[in-house]
């Protein structure tokens, strides 16, 4: 009966998006506030019946309900808890409900924490999640059931893909979504703006902090994607540049650009039409990755299985949402105003040029990913696009991005000069020049690209410090006013700072990797020792050892260095029962300064076994890098101007100072 | 035209959504082969059963012929193979193997378990003809015309569906076209 309920709940919960999605909008038209008053408890509804399915769908895999055709295809009695739970997203059902969970989950937040925007505003946002959630029921209930029923029940499930028995299909998935689907608040809150004609600094202040966390959940999942194929897949890589990976990366280079120009279109007015359709892109992104991972039309390893029925329908729907916001765009857009004017050389250049180089870069990778499926659509063959376009095209728009990394803090709004900009920046620039230097001759190389790599991530610190420098530099009182300063930074300020060392922590991690990874595949027998970079690492031979739904040849590998004997290695190959499939589970040794990796290749004749043996300096950065940067934006959304207008507006439900938006009519 | 300008987004994403809606009928997986339609790569092989006689490439121009790629070592050629030797029954073209990659002993008792259906056989011992075939997997099989261009090319092991509705209609066709020409 469970799965039973859970569907029916699905088909209520589409009911009550569709109202959802229409009244309040009529009624924010029409001016009814008793049609704008059901947005907030129409949210909760919808949540509380989406949240009630899950439950059903978690119930069925804790249950080992066979009988279900997407438990048995995603399941088994011997999987392990905490795969079971993650089995709900194993596959292209469930991971489509997750999907409309985490969407009615945003809902519930900004009905939540939104109660002192003007009624119409918030009812409006409420409707365009509401009609968001509408194109997903639909499409999970038409081809995709999660709750279909498997007559006669088989005795035992086919076990989640092996790949994915791993603690990141517990974590990657739902944090993953969570960004993915965050931008439809920031989406939402454009498209609202557009029809009330109320684009404004209030919108734009409203914006931020709701785009900003959806980015940090989306930072962390991507980050964590690449962590897990690092150590999951056995070849040491952490970006391939598969077109379900650029899925992912597409909306966050679009929500980083967002990210900037609200600051813009918050502080000075500007760049309105400019934020708005960054805000549609980043989610027409989002749904552009939906379309790309679920409908089969590129080939990656990620890709669900497919059915033509459901690429049709995600691309429909893809058409009616992003065709109707780009629709709005070119009619509400014109007669924004232009906001207050700039030079130049100001800051809002600066942000402005961040801005067309993240959507160059973004275009450039929705080019190199959808450039074989042009060409063959246009009949002009089959080619495959790799990491060479990537690399090279981004390392080209990259590169002038994190130069004005340097000079957009610093800048000054308006207008800047640029001899005192360079005063200012000498030292940093000074520093940047020798510490990369320096860095490659330590490393034994000095190398053209490494050392831009290099100079890129400290032309970041040093700047970074010269604007902390700046702002905390104490006049006269020494330590105390040193201290006090820099207590009164805002933290919008300190997370920006944070975020951009995160930038640089990146950067040194992907040139040193790059640049001085030593990768080598040998042949051992029992005793043999091969040497990396000084480490020692010695082959002691294999032994069989059975997991719960799998059995493993487990290597024992002793690394060692100058003599002393640092730690042992177990690299395995598992061979999962159910799905009969191999796979490589390497063995990682973290430090702070590189990672050794090995991991066990095949057998080979005479019981010697291929080993591969990485050293990998500084790889640990890439990931470090990418959670400085999710820690910079959660502390920027903690800024005090935020959590004041929240306790401002909690006692007081109406009224907000600012200006009210009329109910239509408003914008010509 | 101040309004043009925003029309523009909209506009590449109609474009955009016009190849992604092509694409759902296109096959990703699906990799032809960059040789269709050019000319077979020259080659100069020793027979398998013959040592010390050779053929060539010009050797076989004049007539439709199949190449059809194989080895001792390959599981796959095993479950192909009943299929070729009943096709070579209906004596529609000369089928000529290449083993690839494989002892001459080995091969030649291979042919003599499962049966041969081959005109001749190729010996191409260190795989470099295979390699200027393109090939990437055995079996694999080419459909050359009377002019040495190839024509077709199946990748792995022919099924009875690929013989009958591609390799036979296109056999006749080429037939026809070295009777016109």
């Amino acid at each position: 009966m469970i799965p039973e309920i859970g569907h029916f709940a699905l088909w209520l919960a589409l009911g009550v998006s569709l109202v959802l999605g229409v009244l309040p909008l009529w009624g924010a038209q029409r001016g009814r506030a008793d049609w704008m008053a059901l947005a907030r408890p129409g949210t909760y509804g919808l949540f509380a019946l989406v949240s009630f399915a899950s439950a059903c769908l978690m119930a069925s895999f804790v249950a080992n309900d066979f009988s279900v055709l997407y438990v048995a295809s995603n399941s088994n009695t011997h999987l392990p808890l905490p795969y079971q739970i993650a089995g709900f997203w194993g596959g292209h059902e469930g991971s489509l409900l997750l999907w409309v969970q985490m969407l009615v989950l945003w809902m519930l937040a900004v009905a939540l924490f939104s109660r002192h925007l003007p009624q119409p505003v918030l009812a409006r946002i409420l409707a365009v999640m509401g009609l968001v959630t509408v194109g997903f029921l639909l499409f999970m209930l038409l081809t995709s059931n999660p709750f279909d029923r498997l007559f006669p029940a088989p005795p035992d499930g086919r076990d989640l893909n092996p790949l994915l028995q791993d603690p990141g299909m517990v974590f990657h998935p739902p944090t993953l979504y969570m960004g993915y689907v965050g931008f439809c608040v920031a989406f939402a809150f454009a498209i609202a703006a557009l029809i009330g004609g109320n684009l404004d600094a209030n919108w734009a202040r409203w914006t931020r902090p709701w785009t900003t966390v959806a980015w940090v959940f989306l930072t962390i999942g991507i980050a964590m994607g690449s962590w897990w194929a690092y150590y999951e897949l056995g070849w040491g890589g952490w970006w391939f540049w598969d077109p379900v990976e650029n899925a992912s990366l597409m909306p966050w280079l679009l929500g980083t650009a967002l990210i900037h120009s609200l600051a813009v279109t918050e502080k000075r007015g500007s760049f309105k039409n400019w934020t708005v359709l960054l805000a549609i892109l980043a989610f027409s992104f989002s749904l552009l990755g939906t379309f790309l991972v679920r409908s089969g039309v590129l080939s990656s390893v990620h890709a669900f299985a497919t059915d033509p029925r459901r690429g049709l329908f995600i691309l429909a729907f893809l058409t009616v949402v992003v065709g109707a916001s780009f629709t709005l765009f070119a009619w509400r857009a014109p007669s924004v105003g232009l906001g207050a004017r700039f030079a130049l050389f100001s800051k809002e250049t600066a942000l402005l040029a961040n801005n067309v180089l993240f959507m160059v870069a973004a275009g450039a990778v929705l080019l190199g990913t959808l450039y074989p499926l042009i060409l063959d659509a246009l009949g002009l063959g089959k080619i495959s696009v790799g990491p060479p376009y990537f690399d090279s095209v981004f390392l080209a728009l990259m590169a002038p991005t994190i130069f004005l990394m340097g000079l957009g803090p610093m800048a000054r709004w308006k207008e800047t000069a640029l001899p005192d900009l360079a005063r200012r920046l000498r030292w940093a620039a000074g520093v940047a020049v020798v510490a990369a230097l320096a860095t490659g001759w330590l490393a034994g190389a000095i190398h053209l690209v490494s050392t831009l790599g290099l100079l890129m991530a400290y032309w970041i610190i040093s700047s970074v410090a010269a604007d902390f420098w700046e702002r905390v530099r104490p006049e006269g009182r020494g330590l105390a006013e040193l201290r006090r300063k820099t207590v009164q930074l805002p933290r919008a300020l300190v997370g920006m700072m944070l975020a951009h060392l995160g930038v640089a922590a990146f950067c040194l991690g992907v040139t040193m990797v790059r640049s001085y990874e030593v990768e080598r595949d040998v042949q051992m027998n029992r005793g043999d020792s091969t040497t990396v970079r000084g480490y020692v690492f010695t082959f002691q031979g294999v032994q069989q050892v059975a997991g719960p739904n799998y059995l493993a040849t487990r290597a024992q590998v002793e690394v060692s260095r100058d003599g002393q004997a640092l730690r042992t290695m177990y690299p395995e190959k598992r061979v999962y029962r159910i799905q009969q499939s191999p796979m490589t589970e390497a063995d990682i040794a973290p430090t702070l300064t590189g990672d050794l990796y090995v991991s066990l290749g095949e057998e080979v004749e005479g019981g010697a076994w291929i080993v591969r043996v990485y050293v990998k300096p500084f790889i640990d950065w890439i990931w470090g890098g990418c959670l400085l940067m999710a820690l910079g934006g959660l502390l920027a959304v903690s800024d005090r101007r935020y959590r004041r207008k929240a306790s401002a507006a909690a006692g007081a439900p109406v009224p907000v100072p600012g200006p009210v938006p009329g109910p239509a009519g408003a914008a010509p | 035209m101040k309004y043009l300008r925003f029309l523009l987004p909209l506009f590449i994403f109609l474009g955009l959504v016009g190849f992604l809606f092509q694409g759902l009928f296109l096959d990703p997986k699906e990799v032809p082969s960059p040789l269709i339609n050019k000319p077979a790569p020259a080659f100069t092989l020793e027979q398998l059963e013959k040592p010390g006689t050779t053929i060539r490439r010009e050797d076989m121009l004049g007539q439709v012929w199949l190449l059809n790629v194989f080895a001792s070592w390959c599981a796959a050629c095993r479950e192909e193979h009943p299929l070729l030797v009943e096709f070579a029954r209906m004596k529609m073209l000369p089928i000529y193997g290449l083993n690839y990659k494989d002892e001459r002993a080995a091969g030649m008792k291979w042919l003599a378990t499962f049966g041969n259906p081959y005109t001749a056989s190729l010996y191409d011992r260190d795989g470099r003809v295979g390699i200027d075939f393109g090939v990437y997997g055995v079996p694999e099989s080419f459909l050359i015309d009377a002019k040495g261009v190839i024509r077709y090319k199946q990748i792995g092991p022919f099924t009875p569906e690929a013989i009958q509705n591609k390799l036979i209609p296109l056999v006749l066709q080429l037939k026809k076209e070295q009777g016109n020409g």
